[in-house]
């Protein structure tokens, strides 16, 4: 079994008389990906925010590897429009070499942004910047909150594939809060569904069946979860010839439109 | 004549020198006031600085240090009263502001045997800059910006995103901690200059002129600076040639700045856009 990167024992965080986390356990290895899913209010932030060490808890235990560098990723960054802000200047907030910024950017596929203004930037670009910020701290530990919100679908997938990609490079742990359920139960080894204590959990397949995922998330979601997983094995050439034809076949739509507005034309 | 004209241009230079050394720390403070959303705490700060004078005769401690002192319990107060969310945070401020202003002023009134110039300490009073007020000045200056450099990255971090800036090991708390204390520093220095009703609009002011044309957080700063000088000096020149009061033109020559500085990248922006 590879490094246990965090140990969580017993966690409760009590906000007044209301238990948002509730008896929670839960271990991430190096290499592992959890993903976290639940209905609103089911205290997902809260869990993370205090493996984070950003959220004072009740009770319980939560340890931390020794020297273990953690990388954030929150839901948005809502920038006040007063602060002018580019992205290589947030980068070098870091406190990291100019080379280390730009290689992040790469490596999430902004590079061409670094002169751009923070808040010129679209949804899906800047949950790029967000991780690339947190991956030039070089995470044992990347911690994502909702990661792709604001992000279209096929950005979407992309963002999940890179995620993935990303924990082979660093050989990280991750563990995410996401509601792109049929997304993620492709790219995660153990989904956690939480609301307030551990519902059920296991590897996303079985979670799927588990009737305590269906209580919480309703036949339909269930179902459609179980669908997916009968194509589960086609998902990727699938997905990828999706991706793969989706553009060019825009782009004979527009090459027919184009023909006949000539032919109209003449 | 002559010796009038050096008179007086004598304590022309103590003021100008003044208000530069303000406009200095204004700046850079100034943007963080506009970034984090503080224009109206700051206000309310400012607005205690008269209750910290009438303690200051009370207890018998120098003025600036009273000040400094109360505008930072008020400071704490407000952190703490604002976690609980009864009362919306302006509301709390508007009852705040107003409250120790008036506390102040009839703190004062108990007190006949003390001579206060009162529109001094509610307009400014800038062409009466002694040396040791140069002092204090120049004294708070150099404190608040070195801790605004040598912090300057970790006051960023924690002002775009509080929480990444946690989980970076920032410390987030005592960062907002020492901003107030240097909100109540330039508020006891500035407070001769423009009177505790203008402060704000001296931190604000030339900031958010200096938004306009700025890319980055750092010449967002500079800007400030510049324009929070050209503040000054212009406005201790209207005051020498038409007479007028010295903080209110300091005030008048900033907003004018604002205006032209808005309209023209207005008008510059709308041209190359067309």
């Amino acid at each position: 079994m590879s490094e246990t990167l965090v140990a969580i024992d017993n966690l409760t965080v009590r906000f007044g008389d209301r238990t948002v986390v509730d008896g929670v356990n839960l271990s991430l290895h190096r290499g592992d990906i959890i993903t976290i899913i639940g209905p609103n209010g089911a205290g997902k932030t809260t869990l993370i925010k205090a493996i984070l060490g950003i959220q004072p808890v009740t009770s319980g235990h939560i340890t931390l590897s020794k020297g273990l560098v953690t990388g954030y990723v929150p839901q948005h960054l809502s920038l006040e429009p007063t602060l002018p802000l580019t992205v290589k200047r947030f980068m070098l907030l870091s406190g990291r070499s100019l080379a280390d910024c730009e290689s992040a950017l790469a490596r999430t596929g902004v590079s061409h942004l670094l002169n751009a203004s923070v808040h010129h930037l679209s949804g899906g670009e800047q949950q790029r910047l967000l991780l690339a910020r947190a991956l030039v701290r070089k995470p044992d530990l990347l911690v994502l909150d909702e990661p792709a919100q604001g992000v279209d679908i096929n950005g979407q997938a992309a963002l999940y594939d890179l995620i993935r990609q990303l924990r082979d490079e660093l050989n990280c742990g991750v563990i995410m809060i996401s509601h792109d359920l049929h997304l993620v139960m492709a790219a995660t080894d153990k989904v956690i569904c939480l609301n307030q204590h551990v519902c059920c959990s296991g590897h996303p397949a079985d979670v799927s069946h588990d009737p305590a995922f269906i209580e919480t998330f309703g036949q339909p979601v269930a179902e459609s979860l179980a669908v997916y997983h009968h194509h589960h094995n086609h998902s990727h050439d699938l997905h990828g010839n999706v991706v793969g034809s989706g553009k060019p076949g825009q782009d004979q739509m527009c090459e027919l439109s184009h023909d006949r507005c000539h032919h109209e034309h003449h | 004549m002559s010796i009038i004209d050096a008179v007086l241009n004598d304590f022309f230079w103590r003021a100008l020198v003044g208000g530069l050394g303000v406009a200095l720390v204004a700046g850079p403070l100034g943007c963080f006031v506009v970034w984090r959303r503080m224009a109206y705490f700051g206000d309310t700060l400012a607005h205690s600085a008269l209750l910290g004078i009438a303690l200051s005769f009370l207890i018998s401690v120098p003025l600036n240090l009273g000040v400094i002192i109360t505008s930072l319990i008020l400071a704490i107060a407000l952190m703490s009263f604002s976690r609980n969310k009864t009362l919306a945070t302006d509301t709390l401020l508007g009852i705040l502001a107003h409250s120790a202003l008036a506390i102040g002023l009839v703190a004062l009134s108990f007190m006949p045997e003390v001579r206060v110039d009162l529109t001094g300490l509610l307009f400014g009073d800038l062409l009466a800059m002694t040396r040791n007020d140069l002092l204090w000045i120049y004294g708070g200056a150099v404190l608040v910006l070195t801790l605004l450099i040598s912090l300057w990255r970790a006051l960023l971090m924690s002002t775009i995103h509080e929480e990444l800036a946690r989980v970076e090991g920032v410390h987030v708390e005592r960062l907002r901690l020492l901003l107030m204390l240097m909100f109540a520093l330039v508020i006891a220095v500035a407070m001769k200059m423009v009177g505790v009703l203008l402060i704000t609009a001296l931190l604000i002011i030339p900031a958010a002129t200096a938004r306009r044309l700025a890319k980055t957080p750092e010449q967002m700063a500079m800007l400030a600076i510049m324009f929070g000088f050209f503040a000054v000096a212009g406005g201790l020149g209207l005051s020498w040639h038409m007479d007028t009061p010295a903080g209110p033109s300091v005030v008048v020559t900033a907003f004018i700045t604002f205006l032209v500085v808005y309209g023209a990248a207005g008008i510059f922006s709308a041209r190359s856009t067309t």
